[in-house]
């Protein structure tokens, strides 16, 4: 058995997301970068896999050199190996082409990402990978167990969950509360050191979209605040004055 | 030409975000001449239901009736959405974004060779190519965004377009469709859901409680005033860990992200995980005993206060204004 956990590269939940040169490009200062929260939960459910089913587990990110790392981070949490395709990572088209010319080398039967990464947010990435490698692909799994062949999934809906099956292999964007993040313990962070991280070279380049600038939301204007005593004046407001009721 | 809508529908009813959809894609191609705009239903639905496309903006909806499309299978539906569009001729498709619609959407355009922008929050600018924003990095920036393929599919972001509902009735064609056994390879065993409540994703007006309220036999006070307010409930992150309130009410980063006109947050500290799941809000009220909690910042009204007593008062303050 083989699993691929795709992760990304991502400014930690807490950033203040910032734009430089002219609005054209992020603003890395004072950034810290972590995995993808949702991609975090994919590690750890695979590692939980790994060891109740013996299986190999590689992570892989599309990203340029300094998103290594994560991959070491990825590497200490208990991934086996680890593939960084040299490339900055322009769109969701793009990174899906490359994680399927890898799966395609490597035959994994389980290939798990997040939900979302918090980038940008698509949520596409593993069902283009699905489809370009034919298999089914489920978004967002919150449980996910492996009986032989099968894979038995609870997917989030509006409004509760939908229980699913279907066979290896498959590709799933997975969500809390599908494990526990797990935490790199010390020796976890000594091996990484020496686990392989493999560089690859990118497939060329599509061009689908392109983004040529940003633009962060409007300032907030100060909060009004209301008595505790007089209810009735901020049901005035909402009614009146911000015409939401 | 025709613009193609994918519209989803809940026990039977078409949902108001797609309608939303429907609605954008009519501004869409009274701003680029697309024609037409058609909408897509799988599965069975009454046709009282999919009348509703019309008055949000469609001129025809094909209807394909197939019992085995009733679930949202993934594979199956972006494929009999993709023969749909194939037969149109179509060049851009809209949709809603939902757990959903997300995933048939990526499947789709691999299978269209379409460019996908999600999280669309206006109208494009087609003035010199085509040009659109979309929110990114949850709700706290947006990007402009070129796309430069011919097809496209947008999956917009609640509260991009206004619903209209002036339009008039449409055609309603129903059509039967090959779907190959692979399509099918998943398959839904069982469903569990809370059914006549209001979608949280879906919900124009939402209360959510924090850790502020204590435990969940204080949840009769949020749902109280969620009530007199037509409104759907939520919940901040630990709220749903500790298991006082379902994980699919949990408002957040890794949560929900809802875009309600109204959102009420009460005994919720305001992280900004917590935030980037209702920053697309249009009115913020805070409500919480410590003025110094970050919320206030983000809010357009708040109350310092305790929760267990605003409450009730609030309730009663918004059935006396029916
Ligand atoms: C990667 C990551 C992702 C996360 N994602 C999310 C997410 O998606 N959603 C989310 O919500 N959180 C998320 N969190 C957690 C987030 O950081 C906060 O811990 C969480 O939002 C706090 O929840 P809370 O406001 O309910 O609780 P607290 O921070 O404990 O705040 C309780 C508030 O209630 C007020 N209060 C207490 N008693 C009363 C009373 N009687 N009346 C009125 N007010 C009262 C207090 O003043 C306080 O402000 C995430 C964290 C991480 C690290
Ligand atoms: N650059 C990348 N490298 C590796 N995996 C990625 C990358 N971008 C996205 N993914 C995976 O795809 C998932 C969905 O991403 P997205 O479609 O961008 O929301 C993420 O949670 C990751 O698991």
């Amino acid at each position: 058995m083989k699993i691929l956990v795709c992760i990304t590269h991502v400014p930690d939940t807490t950033s203040k997301i910032q734009f430089s040169d002219n609005n054209t490009k992020f603003d890395k200062s004072g950034v810290q970068f972590i995995i993808g929260p949702y991609d975090d939960y994919a590690l750890a459910r695979a590692v939980e896999l790994k060891e109740q089913l013996g299986a190999s587990l590689t992570v892989l990110n599309v990203g340029e050199v300094e998103t290594e790392p994560t991959l070491r981070k990825a590497l200490a949490i208990g991934a086996d190996d680890a593939i960084r395709v040299n490339t900055f990572p322009k769109d969701s088209l793009f990174v899906a082409q490359q994680i399927a010319a890898i799966a395609k080398q490597n035959n994994y039967d389980l290939i798990l990402m997040g939900r979302e990464s918090i980038d940008f947010n698509g949520g596409m990435v593993h069902g283009m990978v699905g489809e370009m490698l034919g298999m089914p692909s489920v978004s967002p799994v919150m449980k996910l167990e492996i009986e032989g062949n099968t894979v038995k999934m609870a997917r989030e809906i509006e409004g509760g969950k939908e229980y699913l099956e279907a066979k290896l292999p498959l590709v799933a964007g997975c969500q809390e509360p599908i494990a526990e993040w797990k935490i790199p313990n010390m020796r976890g962070i000594m091996s990484a050191r020496t686990k392989p991280l493999q560089v690859v070279d990118p497939l060329e380049e599509s061009n689908a979209s392109e983004v040529i600038s940003y633009q962060l939301p409007p300032a907030k204007g100060a909060v009004k605040l209301v008595d505790k005593d007089n209810v009735e004046e901020l049901v005035r407001l909402l009614k009146n004055e911000a015409k939401v009721l | 030409m025709s613009v193609l809508v994918y519209i989803e529908h809940a026990d039977g009813s078409v949902k108001k975000t797609s309608l939303e959809a429907v609605s954008y894609a009519k501004a869409l191609s009274e701003k680029t001449s697309e024609g037409e705009i058609v909408a897509v239903a799988l599965g069975s639905i009454s046709s009282d239901e999919l009348a509703k496309a019309g008055s949000a903006g469609a001129s025809k909806v094909i209807h394909v009736n197939d019992d085995k499309l009733s679930s949202g299978i993934i594979q199956a539906h972006a494929e009999a959405v993709a023969q749909v569009y194939k037969q149109l001729g179509a060049k851009t498709l809209i949709l809603s974004k939902s757990s959903l619609g997300d995933a048939v959407a990526a499947r789709l355009a691999i299978k269209l060779d379409a460019a996908l922008i999600s999280n669309v929050v206006d109208l494009p600018d087609t003035g010199s190519g085509y040009k659109i924003k979309r929110s990114i990095y949850t709700g706290k920036a947006f990007a402009e965004t070129v796309v430069n393929k011919e097809h496209k599919i947008l999956a917009v972001k609640k509260n991009a377009v206004d619903l209209k509902s002036d339009g008039a009735d449409a055609v309603i064609e129903t059509v039967v469709l090959e779907l190959s056994a692979d399509n099918f390879a998943t398959s839904i065993t069982s469903t569990d859901k809370t059914t006549g409540d209001i979608l949280l994703p879906e919900a124009d007006i939402v209360v959510s409680g924090g850790r502020g309220m204590k435990g969940p036999e204080n949840w009769g006070l949020i749902e109280g005033l969620a009530k007199e307010l037509g409104a759907a409930t939520g919940c901040s992150k630990p709220v749903s860990d500790i298991g006082w309130r379902p994980h699919h009410e949990h408002v957040g980063q890794t949560g929900v992200k809802v875009a309600p006109s109204l959102y009420v947050a009460v005994g919720i500290s305001g992280a900004i995980q917590h935030l980037a799941g209702v920053n697309s809000s249009k009115c913020i009220v805070v409500i919480n005993k410590d003025a110094e909690a970050p919320f206030f910042k983000a809010a357009d009204y708040g109350i310092v206060g305790d929760a267990f007593e605003v409450l009730p008062k609030l309730t009663e303050a918004v059935k006396a204004l029916k």
